[in-house]
C-alpha cells in the first residue's frame, strides 16, 4: 500500500475550503476511487484562516492521522501568503494552485519558493462573473482538476450538475453559474 | 475489514460516518427514537429527523429536554416493545448514565450511536473515549468501529445482537469523533431491503402493552432477587459472545464483510503487536507496514468488542507475541494505566506463557496521533521482550 495522495486546502472561514475538499471528495468516490475529506475543526469564525484536506488513492485507505506532507496544496485567499506558510510539509515536486489574479511568477517571488509548480487562477473574478458572488471554491476545484487530472473533466461536470440541482432546486441560476465557473477556470488556469 | 469484495465499484458512495450511521438508522427504521442532540453526534439525528420530515421512515420521533430524558423515553418504549435507537457524546452519554443502567438491568435492547468524544472539564469537542470507558459497567455491549463503513455494518448488526432472547441487551456502537464522524469517506451502503431482511422483524418476548400477559417492568428487587438479576446480566453478556460472531459471520456471508471480536492485521507470524480501538488501529496498519518493510514482525490486533470482553480469543491471538503494547485512548486516573490495558493484563495474568505488556496513552482530547508515532511504539518493544525495559503506563504524545 503506498502512500495516498495528499491534498490540503487554505482558506478562510466562510470561502468554501471545506466544500472544496468534500466536492473534489466526492467526484472522486463517484469514479471508484478510494479518499478521504475533511477539515480542521476548531472553533468556526468567520475569516479566520482554516484548512481542509483530501487523501486520494486506488486501494483503501486506513490512515486516520492529519496530513502532514500533501502533494497539492490550494490557497483559496492569496491574502494568506506569508501569513501562513502554506508550503510547510510540501515535497519538491509539489503543486501549489493560488486564488489570485497575479501570475505564477509574481507568486514564487512574493513567497520566495523555490522547488514546486505554481499555477494560478482568478477564482474570486471567475465566481463574481458567473455566479454573482466570490465563491471561489467550485472554479479552484476545476482548477485542480485541469492541473492533476485526478478526476475526468466531463465526470466533474455531470457530477457538480447532478449535485446542485439538488442543492438549488429553486435557483437554478446558481446551478448555471458554477458549471460556467467550472468551464471558464478549466480554460484560464496560468501555468509558469 | 473487508474480506471479500462481492459488491461493485458502482456501489461506492461518499459518506460521513455520521451520515453513514443515518443511512442505517433510515434502512432500520426504528418504530422509536428519543434524542438531544451534542456536538459530534447532533447530525445523525439531524440527517435522521430529515428522513422523517420526508416521510422515509415511520418512526415516532420523541424530542427531549435532555439525554437523561433522551433515555429514560427510549426505555418507555423499548419496554413497550418497540424497536428503538438514540444517538449521544461525551458529557451526553455521562449525563445518560444513571439512566443506562437501568436500560440494562430491565434488558431493554435499544441502540444508541455513540460518537466517542472528550469529557470536560476542560472543555473539548474532539475525540478519545473517556466518555464510553466511564459507562463500560453499565450492562451495555460496546462495539467499537474503525471506519465509516463499519459503523456502517456495526449499526446494522447491533440491532440483531441487542433483541437475540438470549442476548436482551442494550448495544453502544462507537466510532471517533470529528475524525470518523465527519470525516469523508468512501463507504458501501447496503440496499434497503437487503439491511430490512438482515435485521428481520422485532419479536419482544414481553411487552407493557401486551394486555392478555400484564406484566411488571422495574419492580423492588431487595435482597431476595437483585443479586439473581444482575447476575443474569452478566450471563446474558457471556452469551452475547456467541451471539456477537454468529451475526458478524452471517453478516460476511451476506454482504462479503465478516465480523468478529478482532481483526488481525499481520498477526500470523508477529512477534510485536500493538492492540488498539477505533480508527487509529487504522493509523497503526500503515505504521505496520512500515516496519514490515525494515524487517520488524510487527502485527496488529484492533479491538473491536471491548463489552463483553473477549478473554479466551485476547488469549489466543496474542499467543505468539513476544511482546505487546496496549494503546488507550482514555485514561483511568488510576496511576496504574488505561482501561484497556488493565482488560488485558487481568485477561492474560493466569497464563503460563504471556508476552511482555507495555501501557501507552494516547489522543486525548483528538491529539492526533500519527504512524510515525505508533512506530516508536513498536519500536521500544523489542527492549521491552529482552528485559532491558519494565513495563510502565506512559502518555504518547503529550508534553511534559
Amino acid at each position: 500500500m503506498g502512500k495516498p495522495l495528499e491534498v490540503r486546502w487554505h482558506g478562510r472561514g466562510g470561502q468554501g475550503a471545506k466544500t472544496g475538499a468534500i466536492l473534489l471528495g466526492e467526484a472522486l468516490a463517484n469514479s471508484g476511487r478510494y479518499m478521504q475529506a475533511f477539515p480542521d475543526y476548531g472553533p468556526e469564525r468567520m475569516g479566520a484562516p482554516m484548512r481542509a484536506y483530501n487523501r486520494i488513492s486506488d486501494a483503501p485507505i486506513t490512515i486516520h492521522s492529519g496530513v502532514s506532507s500533501p502533494e497539492i496544496v490550494v490557497v483559496l485567499d492569496a491574502t494568506l501568503l506569508g501569513k501562513v506558510d502554506v508550503t510547510n510539509g510540501m515535497p519538491d515536486d509539489g503543486v501549489l494552485i493560488v486564488n489570485t489574479h497575479k501570475t505564477p511568477e509574481q507568486i514564487r517571488k512574493e513567497i520566495n519558493l523555490t522547488g514546486r509548480r505554481v499555477f494560478t487562477i482568478d477564482a474570486n473574478r471567475i465566481s463574481t462573473e458567473t455566479i454573482g458572488r466570490a465563491i471561489p471554491n467550485t472554479p479552484m476545484l476545476s482548477a485542480v482538476v485541469k492541473v492533476t487530472g485526478i478526476v475526468d473533466y466531463q465526470d466533474l461536470l455531470n457530477q457538480t450538475k447532478a449535485k446542485l440541482r439538488k442543492k438549488f432546486k429553486n435557483k437554478p441560476e446558481l446551478i448555471n453559474g458554477n458549471i460556467k465557473a467550472i468551464e471558464r477556470a478549466y480554460q484560464e488556469v496560468q501555468s509558469e | 475489514m473487508i474480506t471479500q469484495d462481492k459488491l461493485k465499484a458502482e456501489d461506492f458512495v461518499a459518506r460521513t460516518g455520521n451520515e453513514a450511521v443515518a443511512e442505517a438508522m433510515r434502512q432500520i427504521n426504528p418504530d422509536v427514537v428519543a434524542a438531544y442532540p451534542i456536538t459530534p453526534a447532533t447530525e445523525i439525528v439531524q440527517i435522521f429527523s430529515g428522513f422523517l420530515a420526508d416521510g422515509l421512515v415511520d418512526t415516532e420521533f420523541i424530542t427531549v429536554e435532555s439525554e437523561h430524558s433522551a433515555m429514560s423515553a427510549c426505555i418507555g418504549a423499548s419496554a413497550a416493545g418497540a424497536r428503538v435507537m438514540t444517538a449521544t457524546s461525551s458529557q451526553g452519554l455521562s449525563l445518560m448514565a444513571e439512566v443506562l443502567y437501568i436500560a440494562s438491568g430491565l434488558r431493554c435492547p435499544i441502540v444508541l450511536a455513540e460518537v466517542n468524544r472528550a469529557l470536560s472539564a476542560p472543555i473539548n469537542i474532539h475525540c478519545d473515549h473517556s466518555d464510553t470507558m466511564a459507562v463500560r459497567d453499565s450492562g451495555w455491549i460496546q462495539i467499537y468501529a474503525e471506519n465509516a463503513q463499519e459503523a456502517y455494518d456495526n449499526l446494522i448488526q447491533a440491532v440483531r445482537i441487542a433483541e437475540d432472547q438470549e442476548v436482551k441487551l442494550p448495544v453502544m456502537v462507537c466510532m471517533d469523533g470529528f475524525i470518523i464522524s465527519h470525516g469523508l469517506e468512501v463507504v458501501r451502503l447496503l440496499k434497503d431491503v437487503q439491511v430490512q431482511r438482515f435485521v428481520g422483524p422485532n419479536k419482544p418476548a414481553y411487552s407493557l402493552l401486551d394486555v392478555e400477559y400484564p406484566i411488571t417492568v422495574g419492580a423492588l428487587d431487595f435482597t431476595d432477587f437483585y443479586f439473581e438479576h444482575r447476575r443474569q446480566i452478566a450471563e446474558a453478556m457471556e452469551k452475547a459472545k456467541t451471539v456477537i460472531c454468529k451475526v458478524g459471520e452471517e453478516f460476511g456471508v451476506e454482504f462479503g464483510r465478516s465480523y468478529g471480536f478482532f481483526e488481525g492485521y499481520k498477526m500470523e507470524d508477529a512477534e510485536y503487536g500493538v492492540i488498539a480501538m477505533g480508527s487509529t488501529a487504522g493509523t497503526a496498519k500503515v505504521a505496520v507496514d512500515e516496519l514490515r518493510k525494515k524487517g520488524m514482525r510487527a502485527g496488529l490486533l484492533k479491538l473491536r468488542v471491548f463489552r463483553p470482553f473477549p478473554v479466551t480469543e485476547l488469549i489466543n491471538a496474542t499467543k505468539g507475541l513476544k511482546a505487546m503494547a496496549v494503546l488507550d485512548r482514555a485514561d483511568t486516573l488510576s496511576t496504574n494505566g488505561g482501561p484497556l490495558f488493565q482488560e488485558v493484563c487481568t485477561a492474560l495474568y493466569a497464563e503460563d506463557h504471556r508476552p511482555k505488556i507495555n501501557n501507552y496513552i494516547y489522543g486525548l482530547g483528538g491529539r492526533d496521533i500519527t504512524p510515525f508515532d505508533l512506530e516508536k511504539v513498536y519500536q521500544e518493544l523489542p527492549k521491552l521482550a529482552a528485559g532491558e525495559e519494565k513495563a510502565k503506563p506512559r502518555y504518547l504524545g503529550v508534553r511534559e
